[in-house]
């Protein structure tokens, strides 16, 4: 068991009387990509928001590395590594790529009161700052206002920001979301080399980036886990057919 | 990069205008036009502090006369008990500014640090009305407590001194209130560009996003909540000492308004803004006043025009869109 | 200390209470169903108070100065709705707060202008003249009757939002906003009446109100101020916060005004225990805001869950 980063026990959540996270445990292992499928009103959000912090349980724990965060705040999560890309991108919509990375950089040295200094001089968190972006493809957009990058480019930097943050694992909310095919598949490659620094907790509705991406999948049915397996098994597994990707079908 | 250039401009220009103006007055032995000019300073300096919290965090405070009130209570009360020769709280009063101004901003900021601990667990419009709120306790308090002149108000019979300088003297107290404004503004500058400015500014724009990277808004926003009251408590001090008097009007809820109407008028989150905003609604009192009563009624319909029209104030109308990236 | 004059503080402050009620419904309305702040809400008391005091001074007739401060204030509302007010209902609270104080500044001025900078004196009514036996208190009964009148006009003003079709896409307006539209009601026209209606409560608060105090400009915004109080207590939108709440504040307030200088006096010398007394007093309604905002962020009866 040593080589799980991120694990969830018996977490529950509900909403009066709907249950939307039942009794779910999961890890989150180095090098993998984990997927988590499910359909709309799954509960996926929910736990989500339980994972990175913004919803408290109602039962349950998350360990991160070996250490109990269910008390922690967002933003505590956030320094301790917990990276998190949101389903709809949610940038600082004045600041240009650049700052917006390095916010991010910034916060996980955790000196955000400094009054004096200026940013602007800061060498380091320049330099970082940039080869991050280089690393996703941004370098050349680096000076934009995040409010003004295309869609495409403003999922690059979701992840861009969460590489910045030190990330002992990411949490990854539908990124492929209205890539097209292309940059999905651009983006596939990419995750595929990231994992290996960290693992990867992924949310997604592309069913094809999801069986090409993960080494593990779990699907979550009214707010439980029905079936958790390598892609081959869920594929096969009846219980997820019927459950999900025949609905996934009639779509 | 070309409204960047033009800000910058317009800030010197407007630096340099508001010495030049009381110095020809110096020269010309004008000495309304001076005291004009100070009251500018010192308005200004006053929604320096205020553009802290709305201008870069965001926080719509409707209560900041509360600090502009206790700062000008801090250097009334001293300059009372130094005037009287009796202590206050076990200590002797002064009439030096400098001692004066320390106590000022550290009065303004523990109080900024209750009412904003406290107000800033509501948002939106609670948050604009708990800050009025307490800035209506105040200005109660100071008007029903009657040691330091209730609703008469506290004369302060002898201006308080500044070393090396004679306050008594209409340029020497405006070359002070220019001197401490330059210093707000460069404070202010680098605040903003520094870890702390980016961080609070992001928290402004998408706090989720700025919590999800690991910065906690609360401790943000509450210290810079503090560093607004200080800054508009210093501005109060010196008010008083311009005005040598004190009285609970300082805490109405209309100079919160004013306050608010000055960082408009100037352009939100600018550096100048405030400076601008202060020439701005000084100028439209002497000019306007000067030609009719009803003044007020012109005021409200350029402000209704600014609001409804012209979102930047004059900074953005004139140097166009702020830029923080 | 008689039991007698605390009855009569304790009918004070809920006489105080039922004026700021029709005050705060009106605001509470507004915000609740277009979300907007109104600062100016203020000057259509003070508008009110002075169409009232004119036409009653102009024709002697107390009820003609009512039906006129009453019309005035509705029509005003209805004009800044349609000007300025509707420009806003998108814009931040930010600018709200700042078109609104602008029109503080436009209106007081413009009465100013038509009035002229003296105060105007309001008359009671020959029928409500004097004073009525309680018991063991003869009270005003001005007084009585304005507590009358506060109470009757909460009963309709509920009837009006429970029973009819305008009360339903009021209630409509306060939950869903697409919804009403999607139901083919004319928001804008929605929205004017409602301002107008909110404006007509102010004008009757302040026609009422002149008649036991100066009608004077600048005398809309410290009711303005309790009238936010009231309704951040009660819960923004509710109409039944505001109802408590003004009565809460109302209460509150009088009966701390009168208390605390007494009560302090029992350990303080008589000059001190006044100031101290009275300081608290003037803060206590104050406090009371700050402390229910600080254990319910959203006052006691949140409109919207």
């Amino acid at each position: 068991m040593d080589d799980v980063v991120l694990e969830l026990r018996g977490m529950c959540r509900s909403f009066g009387a709907l249950k939307a996270t039942d009794d779910v445990s999961l890890t989150l292992r180095h090098g993998e990509v984990h997927a988590l499928i499910g359909p709309n009103g799954a509960g996926k959000s929910t736990l989500m928001g339980l994972i990175s912090g913004r919803t408290t349980p109602d039962a349950g724990s998350v360990w991160l590395a070996g250490q109990d965060i269910t008390g922690l705040s967002v933003a505590q999560r956030a320094r301790l590594g917990l990276a998190r890309s949101f389903q709809v991108s949610s940038l600082i919509p004045e600041y240009s790529a650049l700052r917006n990375v390095m916010l991010a950089l910034q916060a996980g040295e955790g000196h955000s009161y400094r009054f004096l200094r200026p940013v602007v001089f800061d060498r380091t968190l320049q330099r970082v700052g940039r080869d991050i972006l280089d690393r996703v493809g941004l370098a050349a957009r680096a000076s934009v206002d995040a409010a003004f990058l295309s869609h495409g480019e403003r999922r690059l930097l979701e992840i861009a920001v969460a590489l910045a943050m030190k990330p002992q694992c990411f949490l990854l909310d539908e990124p492929m979301a209205g890539l097209g095919v292309e940059g999905t598949a651009r983006l596939i490659t990419f995750l595929q080399g990231l994992k290996q620094q960290a693992p990867i907790l992924l949310v997604e509705h592309d069913m094809d980036a999801v069986f090409r991406l993960a080494d593990r999948i779990s699907v979550l049915v009214y707010g439980r886990i029905i079936a958790s397996g390598t892609v081959a098994e869920i594929r096969a597994n009846p219980l997820v057919r019927a459950a999900y990707l025949g609905e996934e079908s009639t779509q | 990069m070309d409204n960047a250039r033009k800000e910058w401009g317009l800030n010197a220009i407007l630096a340099l205008v508001l010495f030049a103006v009381p110095l020809w007055a110096w020269l010309a032995n004008e000495p309304f036009i001076i005291t004009l000019a100070t009251r500018v300073a010192i308005l200004a300096i006053a929604a320096v502090g205020l553009n802290i919290a709305l201008g870069l965090g965001g926080m719509v405070s409707f209560g900041h006369a509360l600090y502009l009130g206790l700062g000008g209570y801090v250097a009334g009360i001293a300059a009372h008990h130094a005037f009287n020769g009796t202590p206050v709280l076990g200590l002797a009063g002064t009439n030096q500014m400098l001692p004066i101004w320390a106590i000022a901003m550290l009065v303004s900021g523990a109080v900024a640090g209750v009412v904003g601990a406290l107000s800033l667990r509501t948002s939106g419009i609670f948050f604009i009305m708990i800050t009025l709120a307490f800035a209506q306790m105040g200005f109660f308090f100071a008007l029903s407590w009657p040691a330091y002149g209730g609703e008469d108000g506290l004369p302060i019979f002898m201006r308080n001194q500044f070393p090396g300088m004679n306050t008594s003297r209409p340029w020497d107290l405006f070359v002070i209130a220019y001197g401490v404004l330059m210093v707000a503004l460069l404070l202010f500058a680098l605040l903003r560009g520094a870890r702390f400015g980016a961080a609070l500014m992001a928290i402004r724009q998408n706090p989720d996003r700025a919590a999800a990277v690991g910065i906690s808004p609360f401790g943000i926003k509450l210290t810079a909540f503090v560093l607004s009251g200080m800054l508009t408590g210093l501005a109060g001090a010196m008010m008083a000492d311009l005005t040598r008097f004190v009285s609970p009007a300082m805490m109405a809820w209309t100079m919160s308004g004013e306050l608010i109407v000055i960082i408009i008028l100037g352009g939100v989150g600018r550096l100048f803004g405030p400076v601008a905003g202060a020439a701005i609604l000084v100028g439209f009192e002497v000019f306007f006043g000067g030609l009719t009563e009803h003044w007020k009624l012109w005021l409200g319909l350029v402000l209704l025009a600014v609001v409804l029209f012209a979102r930047g104030g004059l900074i953005g109308l004139i140097a166009g869109r702020a830029r923080h990236g | 200390m008689t039991l007698a004059l605390m009855l009569e503080q304790l009918l004070n402050g809920v006489q105080f209470g039922l004026m700021l009620f029709l005050m705060s419904a009106g605001l509470t309305l507004v915000f609740g169903v277009m979300g907007l702040i109104n600062l100016a809400h203020g000057s259509l008391y003070m508008i009110g108070a002075f169409l009232c005091a004119a036409v009653a001074g102009a024709t002697g007739n107390f009820w003609l100065g009512l039906m006129a401060g009453i019309a005035a204030a509705a029509a005003a509302g209805a004009l800044i709705e349609v000007v300025v007010i509707r420009r806003l209902y998108d814009r931040d609270h930010l600018d709200q707060v700042l078109a609104t104080f602008a029109l503080i500044l436009i209106l007081s001025e413009g009465v100013r202008m038509v009035f002229g900078p003296f105060p105007l004196y309001l008359n009671v009514p020959d029928m409500f003249r004097g004073t009525v036996n309680l018991g063991i208190v003869d009270y005003s009964l001005y007084r009585l009757a304005l507590i009358g009148f506060g109470l009757a006009v909460a009963v309709g003003l509920w009837a009006l939002i429970a029973k009819t079709r305008l009360g339903i896409r009021i209630r409509a307006g306060e939950s869903d906003r697409e919804m009403i539209a999607a139901l083919g009601v004319n928001i804008r026209a929605l929205y004017t009446v409602v301002f107008a209606l909110g404006a007509a409560l102010a004008g009757l608060a302040g026609a009422l109100v002149g008649a036991i105090q100066s009608v004077q400009v600048g005398m809309g915004e410290p009711v303005l101020i309790l009238a936010f109080v009231v309704i951040v207590i009660g819960g923004i939108g509710s109409i039944k916060g505001a109802m408590v709440g003004a009565l809460l504040v109302g209460v509150i307030d009088t009966m701390g005004r009168f208390l605390l200088p007494r009560l302090f006096a029992l350990f303080l010398d008589t000059s001190q225990a006044m100031g101290v007394g009275a300081a608290l007093a003037s803060m206590l309604i104050y406090l009371l805001m700050a402390l229910i905002l600080i254990f319910r962020p959203k006052g006691l009866f949140p409109a919207n869950g």
